[in-house]
């Protein structure tokens, strides 16, 4: 029965009901009495609140008005640290910073009333790009505007300049923001009141973050808040934390107003300009390399921009730190690290977490690095790929076979790269067309589930239920947000039970009813949250076969029976399943040494292009990715993550440029902000290598949410390195820039 | 939606003299609502100054496609998706039908109209380079009656017409005289739909049997506070051979006919730039024979 469900495209569970529009999303639900919310916030980026006027002509006593005075429990978002407030408490720190909350029945009236309140500010000097933050131009966190500093140190990088017979090589790279995009915007309806506590729906990933956040902000025990999931449109990152801040908003209108519903829905300009986005980041590098093309040592600088507040940006700094160094074998490695403050908008989570950053820089950095070597960027990689046995930047001893250079090779063949690559270094050198074309790859990895300790800390737990006609539940607090959740959930139970997929279903994330299975982030869904799905259905089994009513081998009809007879006899079947490491699993959080990850998904992703020398528009061509990632669990789905990936590094890397005018994204439609179409992608070709991860659910799975996201940005660029000969440095690489870099280097 | 709707009010006279009638006893009271596609999203944004508004759609003086021997003429309510469908426009005004076909997606090309992309008078829109090319003529009526203005003097300034704020726009008319010109159209947006153009580009000329360019026309959007027609350039192509020299020359007074600006879309260098590439690039492709060539 095993291989009948894992690795089948069945049916999504809730694809019936999106399709036919049955699917509740939190701004379909209507609620009696029902108020709607909306935030005034900062006109500018820093300063200090000298007063907050209503203005003519609205029923101003009609309104919910809501203040940091108001608030019952702490003014803080609980996520990492407490430095952020859910309303401004006297001073600002960014431009559209949440000030005052109001609410009323009529949300066109409401909409007056917020252009209605002035906030007057007096501004204080600003920091807005992360060269400002580490020049000190103005101190606007802590002491030194610093969230967090990493050292990874693996040998001795300092001993290694001196050598003889080395070639150094240097680079500085960077990457710009970038906007989440999902189709639905952030929303939120909250009831709270002093009597029954607090309840929020909403579009999110996280509901336990929500949870969290809201026992602080409203001083009230865990089992008085209740946070529920409705169908959610996309989150990518941006609703990992946000939710927690606008589900807060809600909640304090709610029991401002006694308990009356209040719904918030962000428009498409307030999410874009108000929300978080992908840390910028800056990466130097020094390299060194034998004449052979053997990689002795890699210094790596790492900054990203956090904004405003701490939120996630230490975490994202982590990824994007352990990232760095890639999947190559060196036996010098160190990388430092920081996270720094500017008075932008907190940027936070999205698909990948940082390591699109610091990978975008090394492999871009390695393209160079083996141009100065003599060697083809891929003979160089070869070199320097890292097998099993041997160690990564933290010191992991890589236990599962891998191949990159079979992966390379397949991608190789697969895009007839070799071939290209020489045809194209012709033609572009032979005719004088405008149209020049590159071919480029890069090579990497992505670690699923959280980083080092992470998982130990959170120790997840899921729990199933049967139903006495031998139906299972899953109970997790991990949401579908358009990625699969629902679906691989339930074909990892009834591969485990050897049921059929129709007798599994997933219980609504509920934390009224659902135990708390971690975040949905950091590819862990499937490979940790997966595997504790598994247990957590075997454990049915095993309580079945344990009061004998159920044998080794059993047929779907046995199980019913089985399960009848237990309902009956013992009342509710439930189990539950918690995290525990695998064995010999070792990270050291002071030295930012050991295991950094659980395992990784591998990958050589390679991008053809042509660069159009009279606009200087760049059209990716063809788009090969191949990665093993442990077990494909649904085709469909997989190949799904991985193209959606794609698209949205061909947007990072094209197409996607924030513009900021102190402080403040002014291009905050989609009409500016240019994301890619489907007129503009390419065909993205995806392929999966398998081998087994031991400790992976369905045979082995691993994760691959993320992955898709680390390679586009560098095999783009290496191939517009190939059509124009100008080696670029920062994505997103506009028309505009490539424009310049042309003509600097005429 | 940031606007507050009951400030608006939209009415709907039975029939064009109701519609004008209401124009002119109310001067600058009123306007028209075409497709809709321009105002509905300065609505959504909150940002809808005006708050009395006219729906024409439905005056069938407006609409439909007419062909004499001189002119074809489009009613000002004709959509992209007509503009692309009709054969004599497909067949003689292949800048036009490549205009269409690149603004917004369908359900734009379904509902936006060309009086309402003219009216709207954006620098940045993506008809009005070909308009230009093609000496179109637009019709405004009136309860005082009908007047005709060249296109090229009708953008006065950004957002500046000359129309009064009793007028309609009825229809646009195009002569038949340039089916046999080379022509050329390019918008650049950075992706290949739903864009608004960085630079939109379109040109028409011929070349005649001496090799001499005879009446060159080149029509750009997003380089100035209205579209422009470049008759400096053209007059300096006038006559010339396409060589090297003569498109360097080109290039030259192109980027000083200009005025660009740096915005949140683009930059001025790049537009100037990227004008004088299309213009060297459209003036490469001139052949003797007067076959067309294609546009982007
Ligand atoms: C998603 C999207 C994509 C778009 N893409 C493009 C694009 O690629 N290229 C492009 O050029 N434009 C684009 N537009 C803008 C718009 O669709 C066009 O300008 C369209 O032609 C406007 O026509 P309309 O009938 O919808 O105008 P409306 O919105 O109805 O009116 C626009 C203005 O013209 C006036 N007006 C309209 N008709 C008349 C008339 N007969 N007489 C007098 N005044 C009149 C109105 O009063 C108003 O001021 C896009 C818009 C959207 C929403």
């Amino acid at each position: 029965m095993q291989t009948e469900i894992v690795g089948k495209p069945v049916p999504r569970k809730e694809g019936r009901s999106k399709v036919t529009g049955a699917a509740r999303y939190v701004d379909d639900l209507s609620m009696p009495g029902m108020l709607y919310g909306a935030t005034v916030r900062s006109p500018v980026a820093r300063g200090r609140i000298r007063a907050v006027t209503f203005g003519e002509g609205i029923p101003w006593d009609e309104f919910v008005v809501v203040t940091a005075k108001d608030i019952p429990g702490e003014n803080a978002v609980a996520l990492i640290l407490l430095d952020q407030p859910y309303l401004a408490d006297g001073f600002v720190n960014h431009a559209e910073e949440p000030v005052l909350l109001l609410a009323h029945e009529d949300k066109h009236l409401l909409e007056r009333a917020r252009r209605a309140v002035t906030v007057d500010i007096e501004p204080l000097p600003a920091v807005f790009t992360l060269e400002e933050s580490l020049a000190g131009k103005e101190i606007v966190w802590g002491e030194d505007n610093v969230f967090k500093t990493y050292l990874v140190d693996k040998g001795d990088v300092d001993e290694v300049w001196a050598q003889p017979d080395l070639l150094i090589v240097e680079g500085e790279y960077s990457t710009g923001a970038q906007e989440q995009l999902y189709i639905e915007t952030n929303g939120v309806i909250a009831v709270a009141n002093a009597a029954e506590g607090v309840t929020v729906w909403g579009s999110m990933q996280c509901p336990y973050y929500v949870h969290k956040a809201l026992l602080k902000l409203f001083a009230l025990p865990p089992e008085r808040v209740r946070v529920v999931q409705c169908e959610t449109g996309g989150g990518f990152g941006g609703k990992e934390e946000y939710p927690s801040m606008i589900g807060g908003h809600a909640a304090l209108l709610s029991w401002k107003a006694g308990g009356r519903p209040v719904k918030i829905i962000y428009d498409r300009a307030e999410d874009m300009v108000a929300t978080t986005k992908r840390h910028p980041s800056l990466t130097r590098h020094r390299t060194a390399v034998t004449r052979e093309g053997k990689l002795v040592a890699m210094d790596i600088e790492f900054v990203v921009d956090g904004g405003a507040y701490a939120t996630l940006s230490a975490v994202v700094l982590s990824r994007g730190t352990i990232h760095a160094a890639g999947p190559y074998t060196c036996p010098n490695v160190r990388v430092r690290s920081r996270a720094v403050a500017t008075n932008v908008p907190p940027h936070g989570a999205f698909r990948g977490f940082g390591a699109p950053q610091s990978i975008f820089a090394l492999e871009r950095q390695l393209d160079k690095v083996a141009g100065a070597v003599g060697l083809s960027p891929a003979e160089f990689r070869r070199r320097n790929f890292i097998r099993e046995g041997e160690t990564t930047a933290t010191g992991q001893v890589i236990r599962e076979p891998v191949d990159m250079a079979g992966l390379l090779d397949r991608a190789f063949e697969l895009t007839d790269y070799e071939a290209k690559r020489e045809r194209f270094a012709r033609e572009n050198a032979e005719n004088n067309s405008t149209q020049k074309r590159g071919i480029g790859f890069a090579s990497f990895m992505h670690g699923a589930g959280f980083t080092g300790s992470g998982e130990d800390y959170l120790k997840s737990i899921v729990g199933a239920e049967a139903d006495a006609e031998g139906r299972v539940r899953v109970l997790a607090a991990s949401t579908e947000i358009g990625q699969g959740t629902n679906t691989i959930f339930a074909q990892i139970a009834s591969n485990a039970l050897g049921l059929d997929y129709d007798l599994v279903e997933m219980a609504q994330p509920d934390t009224g009813n659902v135990p708390d299975s971690g975040p949905t982030v950091a590819s862990r869904t499937c490979m940790i949250v997966g595997k504790l799905v598994e247990s957590a259905a075997v454990g049915l089994r095993q309580t079945l076969q344990g009061a004998g009513l159920l044998t080794e081998e059993y047929t779907q009809d046995g199980w019913r029976e089985a399960c009848r007879q237990y309902v009956e006899r013992y009342g509710a079947l439930k189990s539950f399943s918690q995290y525990k490491p695998p064995p010999g699993v070792h990270w050291d959080d002071e030295k930012y040494q050991g295991d950094a990850y659980g395992a990784y998904a591998w990958a050589v992703y390679v991008a053809e292009v042509t660069v159009d020398t009279l606009t200087y528009e760049t059209r990716v061509d063809d788009f090969v990715a191949v990665q093993e990632v442990g077990k494909v669990v649904h085709p469909i789905l997989a190949a799904g993550q991985i193209e959606g990936g794609v698209a949205q590094a061909i947007g990072f890397t094209l197409y996607e440029n924030v513009v900021w005018q102190d402080g403040r994204m002014i291009n905050n439609q989609m009409t500016n902000y240019v994301m890619p179409t489907s007129a503009d992608l390419p065909p993205i070709r995806v392929h999966f290598e398998e081998q087994p991860y031991q400790y992976g659910p369905a045979g082995g799975a691993k994760g691959i949410g993320e992955l898709p996201m680390d390679g586009g940005a560098p095999a783009i660029l290496n191939a517009i390195e190939q059509a124009t000969g100008v080696r670029f440095t920062h994505v997103p690489l506009m028309p505009e820039a490539l424009m310049r870099g042309l003509n600097e280097n005429r | 939606m940031r606007a507050y709707l009951p400030d608006y009010h939209l009415r709907a006279p039975k029939t064009l003299s109701d519609a004008l009638e209401l124009l002119a006893r109310e001067p600058g009271m009123w306007r028209a609502f075409a497709g809709g596609t321009d105002l509905m999203v300065l609505l959504e944004f909150g940002a809808l100054k005006h708050k009395n508004f006219l729906s024409i759609r439905h005056l069938p003086e407006l609409r439909g496609i007419e062909v004499t021997p001189e002119h074809v003429t489009l009613g000002a309510l004709t959509s992209y998706t007509e503009i692309q469908r009709d054969a004599d426009v497909r067949r003689e005004f292949p800048l036009l039908c490549a205009a269409a076909r690149e603004t917004g997606g369908i359900a734009i090309q379904n509902r936006g109209t060309l009086g309402g992309n003219v009216v709207n008078a954006s620098p940045a829109a993506d008809s009005p380079p070909a308009l230009l090319v093609y000496d179109a003529e637009l019709e405004l009526v009136s309860a005082s009656g009908t007047r005709r203005v060249a296109y090229r003097d009708f953008h006065t300034g950004y957002k500046q017409m000359d129309m009064r704020p009793d007028e309609l726009l009825r229809s646009i008319r195009l002569p038949r005289t340039t089916g046999d010109l080379h022509t050329y159209y390019r918008k650049v947006g950075t992706r290949k739909a739903q864009a608004i153009s960085k630079i939109c580009f379109a040109a028409g000329a011929r070349l005649a049997s001496d090799g001499r360019i005879r009446d060159a026309r080149i029509g750009l959007g997003s380089v100035a506070p209205t579209v422009v027609r470049c008759a400096r350039t053209e007059d300096v192509l006038r006559d010339q051979t396409p060589d090297e020299a003569t498109i360097k020359a080109a290039c030259a007074s192109l980027v000083q006919e200009i005025v660009p600006i740096d915005d949140m879309r683009s930059t001025a260098e790049y537009r100037a730039r990227v004008a004088a590439n299309l213009l060297a690039d459209f003036l490469s492709t001139l052949k003797i024979d007067g076959g067309k060539s294609d546009s982007a």
